[in-house]
């Protein structure tokens, strides 16, 4: 037995403003706040460093007007309502894409050493999805990158500009759950130190979920191990919403067999896919920008090529990516990452050889709904309420940029834009006098429930297998296809899991470095995303973006061009209003989607 | 089948007096893994066993350890390329103290890396877009600024362990180097006055380890030898100057 955890035998640290992630929108906001004179912490469980946005390659979407001089913010804007199928909210769509340049031209005074031009200017290649004049222009080049290392290159300048300005951190830290008040109010979190196993309660006044995505609710993902959605798992069990989780991107090039991701930039710079007759298949599924469609697009026309028998291999059952007329020198200057992960993990060196690729989970467009000021919300009737002390930004959040299907590089961007445009309000709310109340001995004890039935629990369950049967179920019933009765099937095996998991076990109590708790706390956030995507999924009966269904292969805007919200408390589905009021443009109406 | 043993560094602050080594027998794996997979599969089995991993894909710098003997990533080391005679050897990164089995104290890697300023200082006014840069001068960069900071390097340095408070390290130095190198940083002078001391740069004695162990081909030593040659020519030019 482990001492069981309350308010009285655990710590109390009081902060201004905390958040929880050291990833690139958590180091953002953190950097905008260490300014301020607010005491901030950032609360990580690695080095912020190992943060999977060290993980990004291809670069960060952006008009700066640097490979072509008349580029418009504008046009990156109509790409992206057009790549979210017009399910992204085009007030914050327009914020990103306008306050872009001002972010990136900060990343490089800070130091970001990226790739240029001639002239001196940011390197930019053509990515997915993008065009000139509306779609009207042809393809533009508009993704900023550092070679194919743009997420180390950004993840690293944001940590040592933190470190510059002072930044606090507790590396190693695990957020386990939130704390709320009587009022519904977010007054903290419960969190221990990984190397020690103290618990304490983290008090703050503003609370940021920056906390990533959850790939690792598949099977086959480019996540890393740490993407668990713990953000996001503690806001659904503190009864907070989930905006469009039913949408999962599922990137066109991910290694096969390793999962590792092969930037979408490899295509930009003019590689493309083949099946077993060394055809070019995309000519025939998107015949205008072809290997450079939007990822969704991309993804299903590979599978449709495997399932109907051109897939490579003994198995047939992957495609290839076609580098090798590149020649060495663009592989080597532009790429080289990709050539290192290639022969590490393909043993393939693309110099001579294509890549073998499947799509592979990629990236989370849902999460927690929030404002373009980071601030997360609750809806009902329609109308957002926001949750005070509460706020999320980059993968965790769901502002909504991506809608249905996130463009390549634009991740980059949202975490810089809405990362900075949270620690800007929070900063000016906090110095108003803004803030929470204090939350209760009782409160801080239900958040503490958790924590102690792990640790006192003692059945058969065991974090890797029940992990294994949730990515399996997910893979299995809620991958790039779906269909209504298999995805049935899977909601109701994750009610199973479910019991499983809400039980798990650790045999090792002991508490310095114990991993085996961290994994199993991270485990019960996965299964909270997984049900929330399983639900949204199942009752959203159209085909849209990432969202393909086969029983309803079209889109279906006069019932589903909205968001869906998911209600952790009743297990329900309910629809909520996208924005078409940008505030400088008219909007973008919907469209026929086709590349 | 046949088997495979695995020799492990075990180590748990509130059990153990002192570490030791443990040996775990497993089935040899039918296709090539990585020494991560390893981990995974043992932990499978003894879920006590810790260790850190995060992108299992070599750019995240988690897992740096000793792998029989030689420090590297686990998640891009092949089985095959490090076993012998059937058994592998995991043993925590040398010279830091440990916290458990192969997860070891950082705590002085990082402020090394800390000391040497690791961020672009301009004081010049921003321009309102970026500040241009030649390709030739970005090129200067390739080399330095990919670091990882997975310590295999400076952990594997006989200099870093005799001084770990006092000589900054290969991966620190890599770092300074890396911002001496960058045509929009203006304090050249500055870092390197904070590197002329006997013991910042100097008890680099062109060993190597950390050009043979680096994960990412990074060359450290190229770096240190880079900034002696602008710690001599900025000592010369005073010298110039004075006389």
């Amino acid at each position: 037995m482990s001492e069981i955890l309350n308010s009285k035998n655990i710590q109390t640290i009081e902060f201004d403003a905390l958040i929880i992630g050291g990833g690139g929108s958590g180091m953002r906001t953190s950097l905008e706040l260490a300014k301020s004179g607010l005491k901030t912490a950032v609360v990580s469980k690695v080095f912020p460093t190992r943060s999977h946005t060290v993980s990004a390659q291809g670069g960060i979407t952006c008009a700066i007007q640097s490979a072509d001089p008349n580029d418009n913010w504008q046009w990156h804007m109509y790409d992206t309502v057009k790549g979210a199928d017009y399910i992204g909210d085009q007030d914050a769509i327009e914020y990103m894409c306008s306050e872009g340049p001002k972010a990136v031209f900060e990343l490089e005074h800070m130091g970001l050493p990226f790739s240029r031009f001639e002239n001196g200017r940011i390197y930019q290649r053509p990515f997915g999805g993008q065009s000139k004049d509306f779609g009207k222009g042809g393809q533009a080049a508009r993704t900023c990158a550092a070679a194919d290392r743009t997420g180390h290159a950004l993840l690293h300048t944001l940590y040592q500009n933190n470190v510059k300005e002072g930044s606090n951190f507790l590396n190693e830290w695990f957020a386990v759950d939130l704390v709320k008040n009587a009022k519904n109010q977010v007054t903290g979190v419960i969190a221990f130190s990984i190397e020690s196993g103290d618990v304490a309660y983290l008090k703050a006044q503003a609370t940021v979920l920056a906390t990533g995505g959850a790939g690792r609710i598949y099977a086959s993902t480019t996540n890393a191990l740490i993407n668990t959605g713990d953000g996001l798992g503690m806001a659904l069990r503190a009864g907070f919403p989930a905006q469009d989780m039913e949408m999962w991107q599922f990137h066109p090039t991910g290694i096969y067999g390793a999962g590792s991701l092969v930037t979408e930039g490899c295509r930009g710079e003019g590689g493309y896919l083949i099946n077993a007759d060394g055809e070019r298949f995309m000519e025939r599924y998107a015949p205008n920008v072809k290997d450079l469609a939007g990822r969704d697009v991309v993804a299903r026309s590979m599978v449709l090529e495997i399932l109907e028998g051109r897939g490579c291999g003994e198995n047939k059952d992957h495609v290839f990516l076609k580098l090798d007329h590149l020649g060495p020198d663009v592989l080597n200057s532009k790429l080289p990452g990709i050539c290192e992960l290639s022969r590490t993990f393909a043993h393939v060196d693309p110099i001579y050889e294509p890549i073998p690729v499947v799509p592979t989970c990629h990236y989370m467009m849902g999460g927690t709904p929030t404002n373009i000021n980071g601030q997360a919300f609750i809806t009902k009737d329609d109308n957002d309420h926001v949750i005070d002390g509460l706020f999320s930004v980059g993968e965790a959040a769901c502002v909504s940029v991506h809608g249905a299907n996130r463009l390549g590089g634009n991740s980059l961007l949202d975490l810089v834009v809405f990362g900075r445009a949270a620690g800007m309000h929070i900063q000016s709310e906090l110095k108003s006098g803004g803030g929470v109340n204090s939350s209760s001995d009782e409160d801080i004890d239900e958040a503490l429930l958790r924590l102690n039935k792990l640790n006192n629990s003692s059945t058969e369950f065991e974090t890797a297998k029940v992990k294994r049967e949730l990515q399996e179920c997910m893979q299995n019933y809620f991958g790039v296809f779906r269909r209504g009765d298999y995805m049935t099937k899977g909601v109701e095996q994750l009610k199973e899991i479910r019991e499983k998991v809400e039980n798990l076990s650790i045999k090792d109590n002991s508490k310095a470095f114990n991993t085996s708790r961290v994994e199993a706390l991270e485990l019960q956030n996965l299964l909270e995303v997984a049900e929330a995507t399983a639900i949204a999924a199942s009752e959203r009966t159209e085909s849209r973006g990432a969202h393909a269904r086969e029983d309803f292969p079209d889109r279906d805007d006069e019932n589903w061009l909205c968001h869906s919200i998911y209600d952790p408390q009743t297990k329900e589905l309910s629809k909520r209003s996208v924005n078409f009021e940008p505030k400088e443009v008219d909007a973008f109406p919907p469209a026929v989607r086709s590349y | 089948m046949q088997k495979i043993e695995v020799n492990l560094y075990r180590y748990n602050p509130e059990k153990d007096r002192f570490p030791y080594m443990m040996s775990y027998s497993l089935d040899k794996p039918k296709k090539d893994i990585m020494v991560l997979d390893l981990l995974n599969m043992l932990k499978e089995e003894d879920e006590s066993i810790s260790y850190r991993r995060s992108c299992r894909e070599g750019v995240c710098g988690s897992d740096g350890m000793n792998i029989n003997g030689k420090n590297g990533l686990a998640c891009i080391t092949p089985l095959s390329s490090v076993i012998k005679k059937n058994k592998i050897e995991l043993r925590p990164l040398p010279g830091l103290p440990v916290i458990r089995d192969l997860v070891v104290d950082m705590t002085e890697f990082y402020a090394q890396y800390e000391k040497i300023k690791p961020f672009l200082q301009n004081d010049t006014e921003a321009p309102l877009q970026e500040r241009l840069q030649s390709p030739e001068d970005r090129n200067k960069l390739d080399g330095f600024y990919e670091c990882i900071l997975c310590a295999c390097c400076s952990t594997s340095c006989p200099s870093f362990w005799w001084n770990p408070d006092k000589f900054v390290g290969p991966a620190a130095l890599l770092q300074a180097y890396r911002f001496l190198a960058d045509s929009r940083d203006l304090k050249t002078a500055e870092r390197l006055d904070d590197l002329s001391d006997p013991f910042s740069v100097y008890r680099c004695h062109g060993i190597m380890n950390c050009v043979s162990v680096c994960p990412k081909g990074l060359n450290p030593n190229e770096a240190i030898g880079e900034i002696k040659d602008m710690l001599l020519k900025k000592k010369k030019n005073i010298i110039v100057s004075d006389g």
